[in-house]
């Protein structure tokens, strides 16, 4: 019992990297914070894949003479490889986006954002104050 | 020469809009840059109309890229299933460009026009990408290539209104968090069965009964998609995301974004998992059929209280895509039919609502909100009118293309769950007509400021285009029926 469990310890680390990713994303106010716990939770599936991939005793998908060689699964790392590009694409994304926030909103804190942002809806819907909301004349 | 076009179809339709998305970024000239863009749509909606008429002759077509031979390789598989949201997708988005052409340099900086045109050919082939490819990983990274250009066009609104940049934010953060839940899914389902390739699944998935790493991965790869695709309670971004997005962009997302999700989802639910039934049966009654019912009243209830305009389509597409799933949900031959009519008859519905709605922003030059319309109704006749078929087609009006799908949806929902399931559906619909009455009154009613002196074409020809297209397929739907049958035969081939 307790060897099969801490013999499976990658997936117990890819599930807590998953689960503080995730908290990360829906529990803190803060966008960069968001960010980071995207990019961990991100990781965490990587690393889920990396281990199917891992075969006990298994050696380097490269072609060998001898006929009992092992291989792990090559095909997990090269998805992963393209998962990780799309990772970056996103966080970077991401980042640029905060980096916008933060320049129109002088601030990068949710609370801070959505006040600004009701106040303007209110604004704009029920008043009507708005009038001319930066369109281009 | 037409041959080796007609063999590699396929993939053509997908690296068209890519491959040109490369060159429209290189462009500076706004009106050359946007030319390209139509160019490019319109060679897209062409390949796709003689895909559909491969589609006709072959029925199955199995591409396999760069000629490795699948389970191995990657496979792009067309068949009466995918060439419904090929043609949607293709169409609307060459509809949209024609639209994009006054109005996209009047919301967006002129310096990064060619850009926003580059993405724009980026997000359309990601769509494409998605429902032609046989491969659950590709699927992927077509889902992260539509998203991350979707987001980008969705924050480009930031010029206009600063909530573009938090809508974009909250965009991009749900639609990552749901990929990366899609690829968890792809992966417990790859370390089950050991492939990737979607036909080679439905048969291993087979063998493999009751894992219970399958069913996980199953969930996983669900709720995935069902929050690209704005499922109720996954919808979070989906209306300021569409609220905030420069105008053109929102007719192209509501028109197309959430179809090819929906697409996704059924191909999951009813090809890949067919062998499960169990599985399925318990999703489609305890999951699917809930959320789709809430999402009927919740989205209807929403738009009838909310007063930007904008927001309040983007809330009527969340009841809209209730309806899609619901008949999925029902899950007889009819029923998936009648989402397929559904899914082709919302695309033109919703489209041409954003286009009449945002091409009346371009005149009134502010945020589209309730009491800002007053009058316009008189002013713009031509607009107005259009506005106003396209509405009583989402009332579902006899003569539009909304009745066609909501009879089918009735007869389908009548003859499988018996008749409180369409009870539920017809007071949803006459829910329907109470926010879109209120827009019609103030629009008519009211007295006008005498905003608009003249109406320009170059606005409305795509308006027009899709109305005749929502009336058209309203008088005559056998195509639409007729392929989404044929589709629902294909997805399960067992007469329920």
């Amino acid at each position: 019992m307790i060897s099969s469990t801490i013999g499976i310890w990658n997936y117990w680390i890819v599930f807590c990297l998953m689960m503080i990713g995730l908290f990360l994303v829906i529990g803190r106010k803060n966008f960069l914070k968001k960010i980071v716990g995207l990019a961990i939770f991100q990781t965490s599936v990587f690393l889920l894949y990396i281990t199917f991939g891992k075969i006990k005793g298994g050696t380097p998908p490269i072609l060998n003479d001898s006929i009992d060689t092992i291989y792990s699964n090559p095909l997990p790392h090269v998805l992963i490889l393209t998962a990780i590009v799309v990772g970056v694409a996103t966080t970077a994304l991401g980042l640029s986006l905060v980096l916008r926030i933060n320049s129109e909103y002088g601030s990068i804190e949710e609370d801070d954002v959505s006040a600004q942002d009701l106040v303007d809806y209110h604004d704009d819907i029920e008043t009507g104050k708005n009038f001319d909301l930066k369109f281009k004349k | 020469m037409i041959d080796i076009l007609i063999k590699n179809l396929p993939i053509i339709v997908v690296l068209c809009p890519l491959m040109m998305s490369l060159f429209v970024v290189l462009i500076p000239n706004i009106f050359f840059s946007w030319a390209l863009t139509t160019l490019s749509t319109f060679l897209t909606f062409l390949f796709s109309i003689l895909l559909y008429q491969e589609i006709q002759i072959h029925s199955h077509i199995s591409y396999a890229l760069g000629k490795w031979m699948p389970p191995i390789g990657i496979e792009y598989i067309i068949d009466k299933v995918a060439i419904i949201p090929i043609i949607i997708i293709s169409g609307i988005s060459f509809l949209a460009t024609i639209f994009a052409y006054k109005i996209m340099p009047e919301e967006i900086e002129k310096k990064s026009i060619s850009k926003v045109y580059s993405l724009w050919l980026l997000a359309i082939a990601g769509l494409l990408g998605l429902v032609t490819t046989g491969d659950a990983f590709n699927l992927f990274v077509f889902l992260e290539i539509s998203s991350l250009a979707s987001v980008a066009l969705v924050a480009m609104g930031a010029h206009q209104d600063k909530q573009a940049l938090v809508a974009a934010y909250n965009y991009l953060i749900i639609g990552a968090v749901g990929a990366t839940l899609y690829v968890i899914g792809v992966g417990l389902l790859y370390g089950v069965t050991g492939t990737l390739n979607m036909a080679d699944l439905t048969n291993r998935i087979a063998d493999q009964n009751n894992n219970r790493a399958l069913i996980a991965g199953f969930g996983f790869m669900i709720v995935g998609i069902m929050v690209k695709a704005a499922v109720f309670p996954l919808h979070i971004w989906l209306p300021r995301a569409y609220a905030y997005a420069p105008s053109a962009v929102s007719v192209l997302l509501a028109a197309t974004a959430t179809k090819a999700s929906l697409y996704i989802l059924a191909r999951i639910l009813f090809s890949i998992f067919e062998n499960s039934e169990n599985l399925i049966n318990n999703t489609l009654l305890f999951v699917i059929l809930p959320l789709s019912l809430s999402a009927m009243f919740a989205g209807t209830i929403m738009a009838i209280y909310e007063k930007d305009i904008k927001r309040l389509l983007a809330h009527s597409s969340i009841a809209q895509i209730g309806y899609i799933t619901l008949a999925f949900a029902i899950g007889t031959k009819a029923s998936i039919a009648a989402g397929f009519i559904h899914m082709f008859n919302h695309a033109i519905i919703k489209g041409g609502l954003f286009i009449a709605i945002t091409s009346i922003g371009f005149y009134i030059k502010k945020r589209i909100t309730i009491n800002n319309l007053s009058g316009l109704g008189r002013e713009m006749p031509i607009t107005f009118f259009c506005f106003v078929l396209c509405s009583l087609s989402l009332a579902g009006l006899p003569l539009t293309a909304g009745f066609i799908s909501k009879l089918y949806l009735i007869k389908a929902s009548i003859s499988s769950d018996g008749i409180w399931l369409a009870i539920l559906i017809l007071i949803s619909s006459a829910l329907s007509v109470v926010y879109l009455w209120k827009i019609i009154e103030v629009m008519w009613m009211r007295e006008g400021k005498n905003i608009v002196k003249k109406e320009n074409p170059a606005i409305y020809i795509s308006l027009i285009i899709i109305t005749f297209l929502n009336i058209y397929f309203g008088l005559d739907a056998s195509l639409v029926v007729n392929g989404s049958f044929e589709a629902a035969d294909k997805l399960i081939g067992d007469p329920k």
